[in-house]
């Protein structure tokens, strides 16, 4: 059921821009210093408030698995830090690959917002982090990952651990870009529900199906109060929600950000296009990972894994998908590739 | 020779499995004590079923028998080892920690325990600790590992309180194992646990950068080839279900990884379901493990008797 778009004049987001994070897988995490200078500068001006700066797999992820960071991640949190002079800086981190001890470098290096992911059914390996990171004064925002992989009342269940743990927003992160429209407000009511006063809702859409801007339009509907978006859409898969297209579309509906949706256009348009190596797509490989619901990082991984072995990069991905691999299983794409290249049966 | 006795402080998934384990697959042991804290628990019930003589009082109990066990397998908590270890040492009891509590040196059974001296108290690192460290020593004895890095795969449903709750204890005693035990300069792990139905059984991606030439084909990397096949096979005599899912795999070198070349391992543990499930090969590497050192270490200490002179 679609929410009665009445109510658009009373709400109000928070945008986080997650350019210089999600936007690392497309980048194979090569962004400089000065690219992060250039970005953080264009997005402070605009008024967005929250500004995650991370390896794409969050803190630690730097990894023969994940891709080797060109700039150590620290160096660009600092840069960050250095240039913002209202944004706070987020840093994410997945605990199983990130730990305490990282967190407590990127504070060190002026983070102030810890942003912890989990798979959505395995919340309770965060609680440590969240415990933590709240010890260190941070403000804290849970990530569910691969959010269609349970029940919007599985998920309100995994969300209330991580609230008591210390989260203070839970999001429903569709990592794979496979939720739709109610899918994504079912979810988000659910947590609302469960979570109440004692933490927020967000939430972090994927271009795969296309339905990243109005998914976050029906999340905002259902009462989430943070929304992730990237500077062209830069990022895993194919791609995030843009950025300045939430901007400009919230805007038009009278759901308030705060956001200058002329200053997002122009850091999308004169920053970021003159960075970036390569534009998220919709092509057969990554529509594949929202149809079957694979987590959106692996897409590149996937397309070098195809040129190595010489299987198409969308059956890779189809056969990860039937294996119901989760993030950070990056390790699992030169597996079934090998197979498919032999001809195994994969799953 | 006489069977050594051993008591399991810990009478939960791992120490039951431990138990089986023992009683179905060790030559120098048997199980004469199973200990826990809670009398209702599941392993209790069927340690005593078994024969074996149970408390649920906890280790004092256990330290004021008049029968002390020759080995003591401390399955409870990082914690709980710590405050038990300087018991078991005073008592002169052999302690297998399969606890991360590191209180003696990293343990992998194939890797080194000929070249561990003091072996009171040994720790078994971690189930991915067990599965991996072996490869990348086979590796780091034909060239030498710059960096090692493993990623290691479990069921959502093989992950226990324990481990949920000290991720990061996992994560940093493996990467720790893969230097000193594997032999890498540095190392780094990952965890993933994944809730997939059915469950997955345990697997492990182990890569190493070699040097460039090793990457390519020729002796080195035959070698490395013979090396990793010659550990595969050691560790199927105590894990049978130890295999690997794919031939290595040899990468040319990269600039982004400091000019050197890769190889890639990818393992399945079948766990030999003693107890829990065969998808639980994180837990049956681990106990087969301990089982397996402490037979070994049964034979060294037979054989140090037998030589030493009477009144030495």
């Amino acid at each position: 059921m679609t929410p009665a778009p009445a109510t658009d004049k009373n709400l109000s987001v928070r945008l986080t821009d997650t350019t210089l994070r999600d936007g690392s897988h497309a980048m194979s995490h090569k962004f400089t210093e000065d690219h992060v200078r250039s970005v953080v500068r264009a997005l402070d001006d605009a008024k967005v408030e929250v500004i995650e700066v991370t390896h794409g797999d969050g803190l630690g992820g730097s990894s023969f698995n994940y891709g080797f960071s060109l700039t150590p991640e620290l160096d660009l949190v600092r840069a960050a830090v250095d240039e913002a002079t209202n944004a706070k800086i987020a840093v994410l981190m997945l605990p199983g690959l990130g730990t305490i001890h990282d967190l407590n470098q990127a504070h060190e290096a002026g983070a102030r917002v810890a942003r912890i992911a989990t798979h959505c059914t395995e919340a309770d390996v965060s609680i440590q982090h969240f415990q933590h990171a709240r010890k260190l004064g941070m403000e804290t925002v849970g990530f569910l990952m691969l959010s269609h992989r349970t029940t919007p009342e599985n998920l309100a269940k995994q969300a209330r651990i991580m609230a008591d743990a210390g989260c203070q927003c839970v999001y429903v992160v569709d990592s794979a870009g496979a939720l739709i429209l109610d899918d994504v407000s079912d979810r988000v009511t659910a947590l609302v529900a469960e979570l109440g006063d004692d933490a927020q809702v967000g939430f972090h859409g994927h271009q795969n199906l296309s339905f990243g801007v109005a998914n976050s339009v029906y999340a905002a509907r259902a009462g989430a109060k943070q929304i992730d978006g990237t500077l062209l859409a830069l990022g895993a898969g194919a791609g995030n929600s843009p950025t300045e297209v939430l901007a400009a579309a919230f805007e038009r509906l009278g759901i308030h950000t705060g956001v200058d949706v002329h200053g997002v256009m122009a850091a999308a348009e004169d920053i970021v296009k003159p960075i970036i190596t390569r534009m998220p797509i919709m092509d057969r490989a990554s529509i594949m990972q929202g149809y079957a619901g694979v987590y959106s990082s692996f897409l590149i991984h996937a397309e070098r894994a195809a040129e190595r072995y010489g299987v198409p990069a969308w059956q890779i991905l189809e056969e990860i998908g039937k294996a119901g691999y989760v993030g950070g299983q990056e390790d699992m794409i030169i597996d079934v590739a090998v197979q498919l290249a032999s001809g195994a049966r994969v799953a | 020779m006489a069977k050594k006795t051993a008591a399991i402080v810990g009478s939960g998934n791992i120490g039951t499995d431990l138990m089986f384990k023992i009683m179905r697959r060790s030559k120098n042991l048997e199980v004469k004590y199973m200990i826990g804290v809670d009398p209702a628990s599941d392993g209790l019930a069927r340690a005593a079923r078994l024969g074996v003589t149970t408390s649920a009082e906890g280790v004092d109990w256990l330290l004021a028998q008049d029968e002390l066990p020759d080995f003591v397998f401390e399955c409870t908590s990082a914690k709980a080892h710590e405050a038990n270890a300087p018991k078991y040492k005073a008592a002169g009891i052999h302690a297998i920690d399969l606890t991360p509590a590191a209180v003696g040196p990293y343990l992998c059974p194939v890797v080194n325990l000929d070249s561990l001296q003091d072996v009171l108290n040994v720790n078994m690192i971690t189930c991915a600790g067990q599965a991996t460290t072996p490869i990348v020593a086979a590796v780091s004895s034909v060239v030498p590992v710059d960096y090692a890095e493993i990623v290691a795969s479990i069921a959502s449903k093989s992950a226990g309180p324990g481990t949920r709750a000290n991720v990061d204890e996992f994560t940093e005693t493996t990467a720790q194992a893969l230097q000193v035990v594997g032999g890498a300069k540095r190392g780094k792990a990952i965890i993933i646990i994944n809730p997939v139905e059915p469950p997955m059984i345990m697997r492990n991606t182990i890569y190493a950068a070699i040097p460039a030439e090793a990457a390519e084909p020729g002796e080195l990397q035959d070698k490395i080839r013979a090396a990793i096949d010659e550990a595969v096979a050691k560790i199927q005599d105590y894990v049978p279900g130890y295999s690997l899912r794919v031939e290595p795999q040899f990468d040319s070198a990269r600039e982004d990884w400091d000019g050197n070349g890769r190889v890639g391992v990818w393992v399945q543990v079948k766990g030999a379901a003693d107890y829990l499930p065969e998808y639980a090969g994180n837990l049956d590497i681990i106990t087969a493990a301990a089982t397996r050192t402490a037979d070994l270490l049964a034979e060294r200490m037979d054989a140090a008797v037998s030589s030493t002179p009477v009144g030495a």
